[in-house]
């Protein structure tokens, strides 16, 4: 069993927190993923991982990984595979968790995270959110967007199960 | 009517032990790891070990569990653990302990004689090393062969590594291009083989998807090495493959032997992009 059903206060404290720190950013883009609502019998949260990949080759840009990141002994790395296309990207190459990164699975509703893309070069880029979940399936959406923006402009894809809708929302 | 030991019940005798020594219409010899992409921090395969004719079903005989050793990415060996031989299969664990690329193969360098003493047909078979003292003296009709075969996977925890790749130099072995844990349904990969260290080309090379059970048609890919030992791979869609490459020629490292078998048998595992 992959998630801890009893979530202690101090995780839910810390999901909380990510939530809030999304306010107006003065550039740089606000991304939003919206987790679905799903009846099944057995549900688990899915392992979600949120990344930048320019559309030329280059570095990938991790911008979340929500996982079962309190899991003792850091048990939950066991499943980041699943993430498969984010894990032969980048992810193997990582030690997590990672600082600003990891977080916890989250619920279903829509999650916004604020990034400043920082030093991030002019060109062509990817939004891509990968969600893997127990007994469950896999998706990944992407968002074609470019950088850095001209005037405010929001991108926008949605999956059609494990994801909803994914936006980036740019500040130039 | 004197009957004379062929070499077919030698062969068959052979097949259920670790020797890859039929020809290419006999079974299927694979290993089939529990998956080939691994990330945590406790990190174990299972293996299941046969030989076959279905992939990967096992339906004949089981692999024998000795001889096939595992080593970490570091170049150390590492432990088979729980192995057990069943009626159709071997099963065995290997925990893996370190980041990287793990190999875990099942080599084959022997040789195997016939011979008339008194009259009697014998056999022998064994290391190259022991073959100086095996054939007593008096022996006639002495027919000697060589086997060189190589039954091999590999398993990575995170991220891909090299070191377990490198050759050793006798046999044919799959020594460059694509990592064997980095394979994607719709992507090429360029498979770099070694024959005794040195390129292996015009190699001919079979390649089978699994579950064979469920379709009609074999869909095997027959491939072939060029020049420099290379080949190329298009993966039509995701799951684990067989790929097996034998042929014989006459570089013997025992010099009675006139013929060498070469094999090589390696599982695929394809993800899905």
């Amino acid at each position: 069993m992959r998630n801890i059903r009893f979530k202690t206060t101090a995780t839910l404290a810390g999901g909380i927190a990510t939530l809030a720190a999304a306010p107006a950013l003065a550039a740089g883009a606000e991304i939003s993923v919206t987790i679905p609502q799903l009846k099944v019998a057995e549900y688990h949260r899915p392992y979600v991982a949120i990344w930048i990949e320019p559309k030329a080759a280059g570095a990938v840009r991790n911008v979340a990984v929500w996982y079962d990141v309190d899991m003792k002994n850091n048990e939950g790395t066991k499943w980041l595979r699943d993430i498969r296309g984010w894990w032969r990207k980048t992810g193997r190459t990582l030690t997590m968790p990672v600082n600003g990164v990891s977080g916890a699975t989250k619920a279903p509703g829509t999650h916004k995270i604020a990034s400043p893309l920082a030093g991030l070069a002019p060109g062509s880029y990817e939004l891509v959110v990968e969600a893997a979940r127990e007994v469950g399936g896999r998706e990944v959406v992407r968002v074609p967007f470019s950088w850095p923006a001209k005037a405010p402009a929001t991108a926008k894809a949605a999956g059609t199960a494990e994801l909803g809708a994914v936006s980036i929302a740019l500040k130039p | 009517m004197r009957r004379l030991l062929t070499l077919a019940p030698v062969l068959a005798a052979l097949a259920s032990a670790a020797f890859v020594v039929a020809p290419a219409q006999a079974h299927r010899q694979w290993m089939l790891p529990s998956a080939t992409v691994l990330s945590g921090e406790n990190v174990w395969v299972t293996v299941d070990a046969a030989v076959s004719n279905d992939l990967f079903y096992f339906e004949h005989v089981p692999m024998r569990l000795e001889g096939i050793v595992a080593t970490a990415p570091d170049g150390t060996p590492a432990k088979i653990e729980n192995g057990a031989t069943g009626k159709y299969r071997s099963v065995f664990d290997v925990q893996l302990t370190q980041k990287g690329t793990y190999k875990i193969a099942s080599v084959n360098d022997g040789v195997f004689a016939g011979y008339k003493l008194n009259g009697e047909q014998k056999r022998w078979r064994g290391k190259a090393e022991e073959f100086a003292s095996a054939i007593p003296a008096g022996a006639t009709d002495v027919n000697v062969s060589q086997v060189a075969g190589r039954n091999e996977i590999y398993v990575t925890n995170g991220a891909p590594t090299e070191t377990v790749r490198k050759a050793t130099g006798r046999g044919l072995e799959l020594v460059s291009g694509t990592h064997p844990n980095d394979l994607v349904s719709g992507e090429e990969a360029t498979f770099g083989f070694a024959l005794d260290g040195k390129p292996a080309a015009n190699i001919e090379v079979t390649v089978v998807p699994g579950g064979i059970r469920y379709r009609d048609q074999l869909n095997e890919m027959k491939l072939k090495t060029d020049a420099e030992g290379n080949l190329k791979v298009t993966w039509p869609e995701a799951g684990m493959y067989w790929l097996e490459a034998e042929f014989s020629d006459d570089k013997t490292s025992v010099p009675q032997a006139k013929q060498r078998r070469v094999s090589y048998v390696t599982t695929l595992e394809v993800l899905a992009p």
